[in-house]
Formats: structure tokens, C-alpha cells, sequence
């Protein structure tokens, strides 16, 4: 049996969270395929080859599929599944539109970001913002599910997989069409890939503030920048720097929560980090229970002080 | 144009979660319970294109149990005309909603459907899309800014880089993120006109779907705890203790 891998890309490279996804569906033990969908993705097919695990690399180019757009791509997914048993993404923008749609269209439960393979139907996963894991079991003759990255390492390099074309016949996306994108310019490392996240809350009180302080930081570190919803709400971050149960799953080697609480929709996106660092002026702050390192402290002094010790 | 909004009862954000000591899942005994918080986003966004005069009437479905009325009087008082509650007490996944929600739509015809991104207690992020699927609409999840005119909406949606803005063709299928809105509070005068307002009662057979589970759950149980750690007194001993004692920096 095979499992089908939607890759995950912005039309020109690989997201490294296909990696991870790919690591993780390689424990259930199965061949995997990975279908690289879009306009002018050559170079991604190629990109996929190399992902260890790999043994077959499916290529849909087609304008139709430029964008991501939900409804073309569940139609391409949809027209491949006589040959597979099982169908996985990650737990990102995409994966989460359109695998739902593939799901629902085979009469399958979607296993939503799992974070453990217990078996080929069989898998773990969050609920309630991770205040309790699941150990749940598929009984559909499909298998659909989305993975959280933030729980594998990433498969490593090395295959030469082949590379074949699929048809892609018949495809439109006259449903939704695309108008414009306002993706952020990001000289930093992605959140869910970094290795160190600085992160603000609504302590930081501006957006200019969250610059001044935040900011220097993190480049020292080559950091990430994440924020809590306060902070992105009050429009001190912009919205794809959002940690927290609806925002993005971390779990970098170093976090440093500045500025927030630790409210549990917030803990949920990075309680699996390795080492927590908690920077706040209130002793008695959540995130403190949760801090491996704790500083009692303003932060418009300690991050100063931090950015000159670093 | 009508437009139907999806609502369902779930454990309060504000509750701390206990799980129940025999692994069989979470302790919903004598807990607050609410709306979901994406559903009073939807609401309000319902709410807003009918006092714009883009819509004409505002339906909230709920499917779940008796208790649901609660969480569907609640949107009455916010503002919505009419309510369906589609009775049952087994936990209902969101591929079986979504067939329930298909047949609501089929016998009510609306123009637009918003739906939660996200239940706060499954933390499924299914329903909405699998509607969409099940309807052969067109999509737009987590939308912080929605549009429509006659024929289409035009939506921003959270993205993982940023923001996206795509153009639906109507009918469609929404799905709201938190910063599409502030939903308003229902006032008093409003939750007593609430008690009057239009509910019907429904049962999952009266659309033919089986909510019987398709994912059976083998173990519920408490995520692993973090060891406590321990306060720093200054900048200096935290960067020491990251370089020397963490091995982080
Ligand atoms: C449906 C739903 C989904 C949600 N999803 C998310 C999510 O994904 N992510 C998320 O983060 N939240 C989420 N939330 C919101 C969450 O419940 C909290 O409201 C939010 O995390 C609080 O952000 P905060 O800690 O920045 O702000 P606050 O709770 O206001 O905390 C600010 C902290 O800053 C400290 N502080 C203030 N000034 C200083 C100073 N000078 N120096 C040092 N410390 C200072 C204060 O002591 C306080 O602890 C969600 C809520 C709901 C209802
Ligand atoms: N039982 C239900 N009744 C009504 N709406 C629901 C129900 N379950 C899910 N939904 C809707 O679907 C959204 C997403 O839920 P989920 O897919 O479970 O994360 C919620 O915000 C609701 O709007």
C-alpha cells in the first residue's frame, strides 16, 4: 500500500515541512509518494526526489494550480485515490483547506495534526488546545491527515526518487480565483522551522516598541519572531507571527515569551519547545509555571541588557 | 441573500480542561460551556452584512444536544432571526456536520454559509471545508476581511506567510479567523426577545446521516507535564545558564 504526500511549497521551493511530514508517514510503513502540485514546479519536484523515504515523486503543472486554491487541488487529489490508501499533508494554511475538501469527497474522518504514528490507522493527537493527547483509530477505507511539524524531525537528503508527470485534465478554478497576496518580507528564519523564537505579548504595548525591543534581539540570535494573539490583535505583529492553539505550533530548542502571560491557547504553540525562557514583571504570570528560566523583570530593561550580553 | 451560521457548545475557553481519570476522554460534568468562540466571530459577521443590507436574514444551526438551545438563544440574542437545532447526544464528527449542514442547506437555500474555523474542543479545523466539498461551493478559510456583492465575495484570508485575498463565486462557503471582527455582547432586552424568537428541532435521521463515529477514540490522556524550573535573578545568570547549563546559545 502507498501513502500520498501533498507537498507543501510557495511556487518556487520545497517547504521543509514536507520533510517532516514525509518522516512521519514513514512510520507507517508503507511506500510514499509525494505529488507536487502548482505552475512551473520542476525545480520543487526535484526538490522532493531527494527526501529519503521517497520512492515516487508526482508533478501537476498546470496554471489551474498556480496559487494553491482549495478546489482545484482537492479535484487533483480526488482523481489519484484508486491508488492509494492513505493521504497526508501538513498542518499549514494548505494542508488544512484542502484536506478536509479530499476527505470529505472520499467519505473519510480527517485525523487532524497528528503528532505520533501508532500504527497504519491508528495515530495521536491534541484536542483542547493540548490539555489532553488522543490515541484514535481510523475504521474508513481511506486515511486522510494533517500533520503538526512541530512534532518530527525532518526526513533527510539523499534519494533520487523518480519523477513522473500526472494528468491534470480538466482542472479549473473557476469556483475561487486568486487576486492578491500580501505575504510578509521575512529576511528571518521561518517560525516552525527556527531554532531560537523571541516572541511578544501585549507587554510590549506598541508596534513600535515591539520593533525596538523585540527585533535587535532576535537578530542577535538569528531568531524567529513570534507573538501572542494580544500582540497581533492590538497590531504590534503581523498576523502569520501568531503562536498559540489557532495560530502556529513551534518547538524550537529556545523560546523567550516576552511580555506574556501564558494563557493555554497560547502554551498550546510552544509548551514543546525544548527550553522556555519567560521574561514578565508579574511573578505570579502562568507562564512562569511552564519557564525553565524565569525573570521577574521589566522587559523594556532586561531585553536591552540581554541584546548587549549576547 | 440568506445566510446560514453554523454554532456549536463547547467546553468555555476560559475552563481548565480535565481529563477523566479512566482515559475515556474529558470531564464535561458541571463545567461552563459556551459558544465557540469562531462561531460569535461568524454571528457577527452575519449580523454586520444584514445591517448593511447585503443580507436578509441571519440562520444559526447548532448540532448537538438539548443543551445546544442555550448556545443557539445566545445567537438569537445577538441577533440572528431563526434557529435550527439538529438533536442528538452522540459527539458528532465534523464529516457527519457537514452532511447534516448540506441537508439544512438544501431545504433552506442560502447564499452564503459561515462557519467557525475552528472548534475549540476537537480542535478538528474540518467542518467549514468539508461543507464546501460535500456542496461543490467554493471556499475561503480564515478570512479576516469579507466583501460580497451580487456575485461573489471577495475574501483576505490568514496564511501562513501573510495574507491572501481570492474572489468567491456565490454560493460559498467561509470560514471566519479571530481578527475578522469583534462580535458584539447581546444585551438584556435582547436576550428576553431571544426567548421568543423561531427554534426548530431537527434529528440527524430527518437528513438521512448515520452520525455513528468513524474515528474511535482508544485512549484519552494528560499531555506530558514540563518539570518546574527555576527564577533567574539577572541578565547575566540567564545567559549563563542558557550557554553553560542549557547548551542553547
Ligand atoms: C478562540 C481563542 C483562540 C485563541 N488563540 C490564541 C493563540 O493562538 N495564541 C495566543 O497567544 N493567544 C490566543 N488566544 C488568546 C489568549 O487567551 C490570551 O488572551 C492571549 O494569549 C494573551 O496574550 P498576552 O499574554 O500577550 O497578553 P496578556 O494576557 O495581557 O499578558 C500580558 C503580560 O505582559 C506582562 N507585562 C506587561 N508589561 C510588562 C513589562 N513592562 N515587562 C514585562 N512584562 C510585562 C504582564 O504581566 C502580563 O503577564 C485565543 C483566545 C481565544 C478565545
Ligand atoms: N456540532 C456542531 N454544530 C454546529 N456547528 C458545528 C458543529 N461542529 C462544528 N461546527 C462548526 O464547524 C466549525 C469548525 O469545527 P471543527 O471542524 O470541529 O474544528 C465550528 O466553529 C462550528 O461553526
Amino acid at each position: 500500500m502507498t501513502t500520498l504526500v501533498l507537498a507543501d511549497h510557495d511556487g518556487t521551493s520545497l517547504s521543509d515541512q514536507t520533510a517532516k511530514v514525509v518522516a512521519a508517514v514513514a512510520k507507517i510503513g508503507f511506500d510514499v509518494h509525494v505529488l507536487v502540485a502548482g505552475s512551473h514546479v520542476g525545480a520543487i519536484a526535484s526538490q522532493a526526489a531527494e527526501l529519503s523515504g521517497v520512492s515516487k515523486v508526482l508533478v501537476a503543472d498546470t496554471p489551474a494550480l498556480e496559487n494553491n486554491l482549495a478546489e482545484p487541488l482537492t479535484a487533483l487529489i480526488v482523481s489519484l485515490r484508486d491508488d492509494y490508501k492513505t493521504f497526508a499533508a501538513a498542518a499549514t494554511s494548505v494542508g488544512k483547506s484542502v484536506m478536509p475538501r479530499v476527505a470529505a469527497l472520499m467519505d473519510a474522518s480527517q485525523i487532524s495534526e497528528i503528532i505520533d504514528v501508532v500504527s497504519a490507522d491508528t495515530f495521536k493527537r491534541p484536542i483542547y488546545a493540548g490539555n489532553a493527547i488522543q490515541t484514535v483509530q481510523s475504521t474508513d477505507a481511506k486515511i486522510v491527515i494533517t500533520v503538526r511539524t512541530a512534532s518530527f524531525s525532518p526526513a533527510s537528503l539523499g534519494a533520487t526518487a523518480a519523477v513522473e508527470d500526472v494528468s491534470t485534465a480538466g482542472l479549473s478554478s473557476d469556483l475561487s480565483t486568486f487576486i492578491s497576496d500580501a505575504i510578509s518580507e521575512n529576511e528571518r528564519p521561518e517560525l516552525t522551522s527556527a531554532k531560537i523564537i523571541v516572541s511578544g505579548g501585549r507587554g510590549l504595548g506598541s508596534a513600535e516598541k515591539f520593533r525596538e525591543v523585540i527585533l535587535p534581539v532576535a537578530d542577535k540570535l538569528a531568531a524567529a519572531v513570534g507573538a501572542s494573539r494580544a500582540a497581533v490583535d492590538s497590531g504590534y505583529a503581523p498576523n502569520d507571527w501568531q503562536v498559540g492553539q489557532t495560530g502556529k505550533v513551534v518547538a524550537p530548542d529556545l523560546y523567550i515569551a516576552c511580555g506574556i502571560s501564558g494563557a493555554i491557547q497560547h502554551l498550546a504553540g510552544m509548551k514543546d519547545s525544548k527550553i522556555i525562557v519567560a521574561i514578565n514583571n508579574d511573578e505570579e504570570a502562568p507562564i512562569f509555571q511552564i519557564a525553565d528560566y524565569g525573570l521577574v523583570s521589566d522587559l523594556f530593561v532586561a531585553l536591552p541588557e540581554l541584546e548587549k550580553e549576547l | 441573500m440568506k445566510i446560514l451560521v453554523t454554532v456549536k457548545r463547547v467546553i468555555d475557553f476560559n475552563v481548565k480542561v480535565r481529563v477523566a481519570a479512566d482515559g475515556s476522554g474529558i470531564d464535561l460534568s458541571n463545567v461552563k460551556m459556551s459558544m465557540n468562540p469562531f462561531d460569535e466571530i461568524s454571528i457577527e459577521e452575519a449580523l454586520r452584512l444584514k445591517e448593511a443590507g447585503t443580507a436578509t436574514e441571519v440562520v444559526v444551526v447548532s448540532v448537538g444536544p438539548a443543551k445546544a438551545e442555550e448556545t443557539l438563544r445566545t445567537a438569537l440574542a445577538m441577533g440572528a432571526d431563526r434557529a435550527i437545532l439538529v438533536e442528538t447526544d452522540d459527539v458528532v464528527e465534523p464529516l457527519a456536520v457537514a452532511k447534516i449542514v448540506k441537508g439544512v442547506v438544501e431545504q433552506e437555500g442560502p447564499q452564503l454559509i459561515i462557519v467557525g474555523k475552528q472548534a475549540i474542543d476537537d480542535d478538528c479545523n474540518q467542518t467549514g471545508q468539508m461543507l464546501s466539498a460535500l456542496l461543490g461551493w467554493s471556499q475561503g478559510t480564515f478570512a479576516s476581511k469579507v466583501e460580497i456583492d451580487s456575485e461573489r465575495a471577495t475574501v483576505t484570508r490568514e496564511v501562513d506567510g501573510g495574507l491572501q485575498t481570492i474572489a468567491l463565486k456565490l454560493p460559498a462557503v467561509i470560514t471566519t479567523d479571530l481578527r475578522l471582527n469583534e462580535p458584539r455582547y447581546a444585551s438584556l432586552p435582547n436576550i428576553m426577545k431571544a426567548k421568543k424568537k423561531p427554534l426548530e428541532r431537527k434529528s440527524p435521521a430527518d437528513f438521512d446521516v448515520d452520525t455513528k463515529a468513524r474515528i474511535k477514540v482508544l485512549n484519552t490522556e494528560e499531555p506530558e507535564g514540563r518539570k518546574s524550573g527555576v527564577k533567574v535573578a539577572s541578565v547575566a545568570e540567564l545567559v549563563e545558564k542558557l550557554k553553560n547549563e542549557a547548551g542553547v546559545l
